[in-house]
């Protein structure tokens, strides 16, 4: 073998290599710092999720490819909690590639049992207020995709302490009228001179304003009770485990 | 005898015009509306009464014109001799039958693809001057029409579109030309400020509003950042015919949220610029916010009043401006009068004795977020204030909502976004909006009303005591322009993106808004 040679072919190739590993290391750079000032306040610093989905898995549901991850970067998606940003199609791209990276990362292992997390649930009646394939109730959110916009801890944190993080759509509302009536509920609507709320009943309701003596906006707290109490660490992470697995599909 | 007779009836209507001595004399027929916001002095204030406080409960949808565009609805129609003008989204124009609601005419523009414009393909009306409308388009042309049939009489590129440019500006008919101003102000444009003859369509002056070498404020702008300067003109300004002057509003300077690439003052951005009509010389200018990072235009309407100021009467020039403050000066000189805040915010630690802010560095925007209020959609808008002699107060509406900006970067390429920063909104508060009267000489709050998103609607007052204002959930209302009482409201179904007028028809008075994609004409009933 002619040591030269080897040389000489590698040679260029060895000087073209570091030059194009560093533009492609200063763009993955950049969309980490990105991504962790703009992106990891929801789906966490390392993207395994939190209020935002876990970005850290080979496929994702909206993402499915990588024009349709730099479009959900740019106009966000629209009816949910993930907004658009102004970004240079540059960024949009670094931010792009390195959410790819994500995920490269190992499958998080949730521990708990999702068989025995759907008989707790039921169990526990959380479909008196939750509606799960169009059955169940409606003052809390929809469950059937949960497992898909939300990480486990996220999950979890919801359980132990709802009002932790209240999902946008779900503001509790104290109104009294000016004939003394009181209530509380989840806000439907509401404009200047009207408001919709649904009572903890089920029940509807639509006041004008000027009808109501108060009118209190109770950002962060939540009629779901914290169920800590009532659930062993065990319980908890089959209930964490059966709603992860919830990803819209069925 | 009776043939010829005919005849001048036919031919009496082609002669149906709008000469510029009757817009400068708006005041005189209310029943008219004839340029975009009811007069020069623009305080958009109807000596209209037949509506008033006593009976405005009564008022009800008398006739409604539906376009087929699903983009904001931003039209401030004019009326005139029986015919209503309105434009529709993106760059279309009708004339409506006044007694029936029934298009007369249509013009409708076939737009080349992609047209760039920031925050919708919107238009907020026609001008009218002799026989003809005047309409400026997305593509950035302006276009003059035949006001009988809505036939093309000539059709003008003002800018180059793939650039960024666009117009949504409605124009301004003066005594021989048509201004125009342009948009595009996230885009890197170099604005401008336009007169054209109306026989003809031939540009008779443009003022950069961003000085090239050699002109007086060059040197405010580091580098060759004046290229890209922004500076945009998209919303119609007011004329003094006395004095001769044009007054107009100035955009944000380019890139938006980045200053380190255009250090300097940046003029003439976030000004109000005072030009000769017949040359576009300045005479003039104020700036109100000298070098801005914050996205907030200083495209408002001027309201132009004469009063005792501190006991000398004075010309005065009001402006409720984006940015929180509200500002009054001298119209004859531009000298500084009054700066009051009137709205929530945290980007000035106040303004100095000549106005010009001193801004909380904490609001530069960063990569790591900065904190903003009022965010760049700001504390007012493009929508009209009005100003009621009446009641001697002026009325806003008011945006009350912050946001995070998180710096990024911005490269320049035609036509492509220039912004420089990220914008993500507050979560856990609702957004707040009002309708507030100011003293017009101070500033200070007299009343207010809240309202739950913050507006976009503009502001109509009549001398039946009352104004008018929407919401961006619908709600088309009057209040009492001396207390703030709400007389009456009416849920429209569709956002409010529009400012009132008010015309009589057949001798009775109507209010006409757009909301949603309905243009709503009220009247009481018959
Ligand atoms: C305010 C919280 C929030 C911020 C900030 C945010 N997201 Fe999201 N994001 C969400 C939520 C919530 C979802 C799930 C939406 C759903 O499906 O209901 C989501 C979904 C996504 C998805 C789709 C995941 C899938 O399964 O296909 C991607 C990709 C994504 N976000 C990327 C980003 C990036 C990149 C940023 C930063 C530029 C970002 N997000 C900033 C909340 C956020
Ligand atoms: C009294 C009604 C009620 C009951 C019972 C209830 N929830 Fe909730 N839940 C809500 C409401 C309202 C919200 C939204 C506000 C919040 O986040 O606390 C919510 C939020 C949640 C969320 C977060 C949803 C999101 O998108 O962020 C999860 C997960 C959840 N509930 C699961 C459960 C489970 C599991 C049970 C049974 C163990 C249960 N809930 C019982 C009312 C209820």
């Amino acid at each position: 073998m002619n040591h030269r040679f080897l040389i000489s072919l590698l040679l260029p190739l060895a000087l073209c290599l570091p030059a194009a590993l560093s533009a492609q290391s200063a763009q993955m750079e950049q969309g980490k710092r990105l991504f962790e000032s703009q992106c990891g306040s929801c789906h966490g610093p390392l993207g395994n999720g939190g209020k935002g989905a876990n970005l850290a898995q080979p496929q994702l549901r909206h993402a499915t490819s990588d024009q349709a991850l730099q479009s959900i970067i740019r106009r966000g998606i629209p009816g949910t909690e993930m907004p658009g940003s102004f970004l240079t199609p540059s960024q949009v791209s670094s931010i792009a590639a390195y959410v790819r990276t994500l995920g490269r990362v190992e499958p998080e292992q949730i521990p708990g049992d999702a068989g025995r997390g759907a008989q707790t649930y039921a169990s526990l009646n959380c479909q008196t207020c939750h509606a799960l394939g169009g059955q169940g109730g409606i003052i809390g959110p929809v469950l059937d995709d949960i497992g898909a916009r939300r990480s486990a801890a996220y999950l979890r944190e919801a359980l132990v302490e709802p009002e932790a993080s209240v999902p946008r759509g779900f503001l509790q509302l104290r109104v009294v009228t000016k004939d003394g009536r009181a209530f509380t509920g989840i806000r439907v609507n509401e404009d200047g001179f009207s408001v919709q709320f649904r009572a903890l009943t089920g029940r509807l309701h639509s006041f004008w304003k000027d009808e109501l003596e108060t009118l209190d906006k109770e950002w962060q707290r939540s009629p779901m009770e914290s169920y800590e109490a009532e659930l062993t660490p065990g319980q908890t992470d089959d209930l964490v485990s059966y709603l992860v697995s919830l990803k819209g599909d069925t | 005898m009776k043939a010829l007779l005919l005849l001048l009836v036919i031919a009496a209507p082609v002669t149906a015009q709008v000469p510029y001595e009757r817009i400068l004399d708006a005041a005189s027929e209310p029943g008219s509306w004839l340029t975009y916001s009811g007069s020069y002095g623009a305080q958009r204030y109807s000596t209209l009464d037949q509506i008033d406080r006593d009976n405005v409960d009564q008022l009800q949808p008398a006739w409604i014109y539906q376009t087929r565009s699903t983009q904001k609805f931003e039209v401030s129609p004019l009326v005139v001799d029986g015919v209503m003008y309105i434009t529709e989204p993106p760059s279309d124009a009708t004339a409506l039958d006044l007694r029936t609601g029934r298009p007369l005419w249509r013009y409708r523009r076939s737009l080349p693809q992609g047209i760039v414009t920031c925050c919708g393909q919107v238009n907020r009306g026609v001008a009218l001057l002799d026989d003809q409308v005047f309409l400026g388009t997305v593509d950035a042309h302006l276009v003059a029409l035949d006001a009988r049939t809505g036939l093309v009489r000539w059709d003008v590129e003002v800018a180059e579109h793939t650039e960024g440019y666009a117009i949504t500006v409605a124009p301004l008919a003066l005594d021989g030309k048509i201004i125009v101003g342009i948009a595009g102000g996230e885009y890197g444009i170099r604005g401008f400020l336009d007169a054209y003859d109306p026989a003809t369509g031939e540009r008779l002056w443009r003022f950069w509003t961003v000085p090239g070498p050699g002109e007086p404020g060059h040197d405010t702008w580091s580098g060759d950042s004046w290229q890209r300067g922004g500076a945009p003109t998209w919303v119609t300004g007011a004329y003094d015919a006395e004095l001769d002057l044009l007054y107009w509003g100035t955009g944000n300077p380019g890139p938006d949220f980045i200053g380190e690439v255009r250090e300097g003052d940046n003029l003439y951005s976030e000004s109000v610029i005072a030009l000769d009509p017949d040359t576009g010389e300045l005479k003039w200018y104020f700036q109100f916010l000298p070098h801005d990072i914050h996205d907030y235009d200083s495209t408002q309407i001027p309201v132009l009043l004469d009063a005792d100021f501190e006991g000398v009467p004075r010309k005065l020039l009001l402006f409720p401006n984006r940015n929180a403050f509200y500002y009054v000066l001298d119209r004859v000189t531009g000298e500084f009068l009054v700066g009051k805040q009137f709205a929530r915010q945290n980007w000035a630690l106040g303004l100095d004795e000549n106005g010009r802010p001193i801004e909380n560095p904490e609001t530069i925007p960063d990569l790591d977020g900065a904190l903003v209020y009022p965010d760049d959609d700001g504390a007012a808008n493009w929508y009209s204030p009005t100003f009621s002699p009446q009641t001697n107060l002026i009325y806003q509406n008011v945006r009350e909502t912050g946001a995070t900006y998180y710096l990024a970067d911005a490269t320049y390429e035609p036509g492509k976004i220039y912004m420089g920063a990220s914008r993500r909104r507050i979560s856990g508060e609702d957004p707040r909006g009002f309708l507030r009267a100011l003293n017009p000489l101070t500033g200070d709050l007299v009343w207010e009303i809240q309202v739950h998103s913050p507006p976009w609607a503009g502001l109509m007052a009549t001398a039946g005591g009352l104004v008018f204002s929407g919401t961006t959930e619908g709600d088309f209302f009057a209040a009492d322009a001396r207390t703030g009482e709400v007389l009456w409201r009416f849920q429209t179904g569709g956002g409010i993106y529009a400012n009132p007028i008010t015309y009589l028809s057949e001798g009775h008075q109507y209010v006409a808004i757009a909301a949603g994609s309905a243009l709503i004409n009220f009247a009481l009933p018959r």
